[in-house]
């Protein structure tokens, strides 16, 4: 019977052992990062209890492993076998019915947790959110803003009306938790409740090609009042910006465009536009084009009838523009110099 | 070397590449007539490539002569029944065999290479990882008609895939082996389907290297559509690799399945066949239903590809989810085809190494099939983000958490299998139990993900990534050495060498924990599954610094090992008794094995794991006066 008060003792010291050392990891009690959303609340709640009991099984398991590895070791010269027990169907059935009865507990538990986070608010604020490879856009419906920044009020529920244009996405910003894919040909729903004012990023969570890394925009928490005052600058500079140039900024937002060219030299999954007008452009094939509009307007049309060398062409949709907004969007780009 | 160009591998690889031809340069003269166009980036156009590769698998099986009976039985012409060797020494891995020992050590052997090409590939995207930033994988590089974040998305892949495939073989090694011996059986029940089974898996695996220099497949290896509707046209040689790779699967676990339930010697019923058998059959079973749905699921997306059936795509009606679920009712329950022959080595090597019975027998037998039939009913637990009916996600809480019990008995069992035992640590005990203790890990961190919620946050990060790897790990890796040092005296008649075995533990262990605590530390704190970059400003450079050295370590454990193991052929310590003191019946014959296993049948008298109880037996030769009798 000794080993199995010392046994049971180890166990229990080993538990508190491994939820401390857990909790000085920083992970017990939460889940990284911050808890910057309600229903990241009630998610870190089930976690606390699950690390609470993998601590102990951990330790359920490990102990009498190392205590016999230890105690019950083979000495040197000695050839005989262990005790013969061939098994104990009482024991069995325990440690089979007082799992099922846990994990029935954690179930509902999970159940608990996951109709908190569903928990819908009738004042929510609905935002669309579009996806494409490899960039977000945000829009407004209520403001007619459209703009590449997530920008939320604390503490008021919204729910973004999700859309993908090309493949599957998945939004998941870490602060909030919750992750939620976006699927070609349907609308899904995220519903969230900031309550940490801050700067967060929205990442790109389901692999959707080649630049999938880079595919973050940031999510801004305000307070009411940078709230408001945020949407009022926008609305002001959208009317502002009525101009060719400005209107065709605002294209290569809402299409997602600067998700792959940048606009400031750097190099992304496409060319850069900086300096991209007027300038001379060599083709894959080793032959060279000047960026007149007629190249510009080709390719943003199909850019697969020219292709830069160093760039794969394939990667880039298709999109269906007016003759005005491309005229708009080629006005923008002579702008960046 | 002329010897070893005449080999049914290299046959078979020349046919291949014949074949290939033949089948692309039919489309593409059918297309020319057609006024097609008959080129594209990879000089033969897609469908050309496809029918190219699809003939190449069957040019390589008739060129390399497994099939070859068979078409002559089709002719009437008769064949030996029973298999003679043609070949001798080294030759006769190389060519097809129908001795399940060759075939175990031919599936065994293409495991480990194939472990090393997919290990090879994570230590490449690892060193890319071990900084943010893009370091020797950037956007200038060009390599297979790929830039650096596109290679490293089909490196990532493929590592997934290759990994699958090296387990999938690794798993048919050990069982084709050890199962016919534990039986006491002369052979499997169909030798040339088994031998067919291990060839179809070569020109699968030469496929999915193949995808690598077509242009790639940046879409993991689940390859969900849209993505993998649009990628370049190595997708579908991996789609096609996957799908042949399953065709060895199937048949092999038909094969094990229809040896356990004819072939087990005289006495030998349910409950006293050893242990692993019931782990063979439990992950053969899930291997013979489910690897349908993989290959169908890849399928879709071909005839998507080739043919415009919008199955998946939403422009034409089609739904990309379905594929998920598609996909997933196979590649759930393969997690179970990796890990339960595992769990069963652990079974069968702990009572030998603790010099006592195993610890509820008919209880570890029964959670094997309750987690391969829990197995089926969870796999949508993969999908808890993806936009499936929400409240459909509970039930598949629910489920995926019942596979805790039949798991946890497996684990309270082993730890009363060793209490008041008499260990001793050889190699192969050690690596018992590193297995598990990884696996305890491993299970542990599930729940978490099977909680949809806290899985909100989980689902695609390293979180996962860390989960995954222990589970495999313990629940196939460590085991899978463990039997390997454990069962190669009996393949060879030498023993690897203890040293090197305890160095590459000792190596392999620790580092392992760095590698998959790191994983889950950076998993919570936002690092994505399958990106080649991170934000720095998330401040795990350090982190990924230390997991990239740990991932080397391992990466050099293996090669020790590696060298061991073939060291060992002809230079091991001479081991041809009962090297572990088993009762096992394979055991009771001198090393290495003689070809048609058994000389003398034998009979089960006994427990197979009555260690401890003095005067019993498992297994008792029949005297040849007593098998005349029985004529």
């Amino acid at each position: 019977m000794g080993h199995f008060v010392i046994v049971g003792i180890l166990v229990i010291v080993m538990a508190i052992l491994t939820y401390m050392g857990l909790d000085l990891a920083g992970v017990a009690t939460q889940m990284h990062p911050v808890e910057a959303s309600l229903q990241s609340l009630s998610i870190d709640w089930l976690w606390h209890w699950q690390i609470v009991a993998i601590s102990f099984l951990f330790s359920l398991i490990v102990v009498p492993m190392a205590y016999s590895m230890i105690v019950f070791r083979r000495r040197k010269g000695d050839t005989s076998d262990g005790e013969h027990f061939e098994g104990n169907t009482t024991l069995e059935i325990v440690w089979t019915v007082i799992p099922l009865f846990a994990v029935l507990v954690l179930a509902y538990m999970g159940s608990y947790s996951l109709g908190e986070t569903r928990r819908v608010d009738p004042n929510a604020i609905t935002i669309k959110v579009k996806a494409q490879q490899f960039s977000w856009t945000f829009e407004y419906p209520e403001y007619g803003i459209v703009s590449n920044e997530l920008h939320l009020p604390v503490d008021q529920q919204v729910v973004l009306k999700m859309e993908s244009s090309d493949v599957i996405h998945s939004f998941w910003v870490p602060e909030f938790r919750v992750k939620q894919d976006v699927v070609p040909g349907r609308v899904t729903e995220y519903r969230i409740t900031p309550i940490l004012v801050g700067n967060y990023k929205v990442r790109c969570a389901e692999l959707c090609g080649a630049s999938h890394a880079y595919m973050e925009n940031g999510v801004i928490v305000d307070t009411k009042s940078d709230y408001d005052a945020w949407i009022t600058e926008q609305q002001a500079a959208a009317l502002a910006n009525q101009t060719p140039e400005g209107k065709g900024q605002a294209l290569t937002v809402k299409n997602g465009c600067i998700g792959c060219h940048s606009v400031d030299g750097s190099k992304m999954t496409g060319p850069t536009w900086f300096g991209l007008a007027g300038s001379t452009v060599e083709l894959a094939d080793g032959t060279t084009v000047v960026a007149d509009d007629a190249y510009l307007s080709e390719s943003i049309l199909n850019s697969k009838a020219k292709e830069v060398a160093g760039f794969s062409p394939t990667v880039m949709p298709p999109y269906s523009l007016t003759p005005e907004e491309i005229a708009n969007i080629i006005a923008y780009i002579k702008t960046l110099k | 070397m002329k010897k070893f160009f005449s080999t049914a591998l290299m046959r078979g690889l020349f046919w291949q590449l014949i074949g290939t031809l033949v089948g692309a340069g039919l489309v593409t003269g059918i297309r020319a007539i057609m006024g097609l166009s008959t080129t594209d980036t990879f000089f033969f156009t897609e469908p050309a490539w496809v029918l190219g590769a699809f003939f190449g698998v069957l040019f390589f099986l008739a060129g390399n002569g497994s099939v070859t009976d068979w078409f002559k039985w089709a002719r009437g012409i008769e064949t030996p029944e029973h298999h003679e060797e043609h070949y001798s020494g080294w030759e006769k891995y190389f060519n097809v065999s129908l001795d399940h020992k060759v075939i175990g050590i031919q599936y065994t052997v293409t495991a480990l290479l194939l472990i090393s090409i997919g290990g090879l590939f994570a230590l490449i995207f690892r060193t890319e990882l071990a900084e943010s930033g893009l370091q020797f994988l950037t956007l200038d590089m060009k390599l297979f008609g790929q830039n650096g974040p596109q290679l490293y998305n089909t490196l990532m892949s493929l590592h997934g895939m290759i990994m699958i495939v090296s387990i999938l073989l690794g798993v048919a090694g050990i069982i084709n082996y050890v199962v016919p011996l534990l039986l006491g059986a002369q052979d499997m029940a169909f030798p040339r389907l088994n031998a067919f089974s291990y060839w179809i898996a070569v020109p699968a695996a030469v496929l999915l290297l193949m995808s690598l220099v077509l242009g790639g497949f940046g879409t993991g290896w689940t390859g969900y559509p849209p993505l993998s509707a649009r990628a370049p046209v190595g997708v579908q040689m991996f789609f096609l690799g996957v799908w042949t790779a399953g065709w060895s699967s199937i048949l092999g676990a038909l094969n094990v399945i229809a040896t356990v339930i004819r072939m087990r010697s005289k006495g030998m019923t349910a409950m006293r066949m050893p242990i692993f058998v019931w782990a063979a059959v439990a992950t053969s079973i899930i291997a013979m239903t489910a690897t349908q749905l993989i290959g169908l699921s890849f399928q879709l997306v071909m005839f998507q590809r080739l043919l415009g059936m919008g199955f998946f795509d939403p422009a034409k009606g089609g739904n990309p989810v379905l594929f998920q679920h598609l996909f997933w009712f196979y590649s759930h329950p393969a997690v179970y085809v990796f890990v339960l022959p595992g769990l069963g080595v652990i079974s069968e090597l702990l009572p030998v190494f603790a010099r006592k019975p195993l610890f509820g027998y008919r209880w570890i037998a029964m959670s094997s099939m309750g987690i391969a039939l829990v197995g089926f009913l969870v796999w949508a637990h993969h999908m808890f983000t993806s936009g499936m009916n929400e409240y459909l996600r509970v039930p598949f809480m629910y489920s995926t958490l019942l596979v805790a019990i039949p798991t946890g008995v497996k684990f309270f069992s082993w730890v009363a299998t060793i209490w008041k035992g008499k260990l001793s640590f050889e190699t192969p005990m050690l690596f018992v139990v590193g297995a598990i203790v990884v696996f305890l890990m491993g299970g542990l961190t599930g729940p978490p993900n099977a909680t949809i919620s806290v899985d909100l946050h989980l689902h695609d990060t390293y979180f996962i990534v860390g989960h995954f790897h222990d589970t495999i790990f313990g629940g196939f890796v460590f085991p899978f050495f463990a039997a390997l040092y454990y069962w190669f005296p009996k393949a060879t008649g030498r023993r690897m060498n203890e040293t090197l075995g305890k160095i590459h533990f000792w190596l392999m262990t620790p580092s392992f924990f760095v590698l998959t605590l790191g994983m889950m530390d950076v998993g919570l704190l936002g690092m994505r599954r399958r990106i080649v970059d991170y934000d720095p400003a998330l401040g795990f450079d350090n982190v990924h610094l230390v997991m990239t050295i740990a991932g080397y370590l391992i990466g050099l454990s293996v090669m020790i090992f590696i060298y061991n193991f073939f060291n060992s052929i002809k230079k091991g310590e001479k081991a041809e008794g009962n090297v572990w003191n088993s009762r096992s019946p394979e055991w009771q014959v001198p090393s290495p094995m003689p070809t048609h296993n058994y000389d003398q049948p034998f009979e089960v008298v006994g427990e197979p794991y009555d260690y401890g109880l003095p005067g019993s037996k498992y297994v008792e030769f029949i005297v040849p006066a007593a098998k005349s009798k029985h004529k």
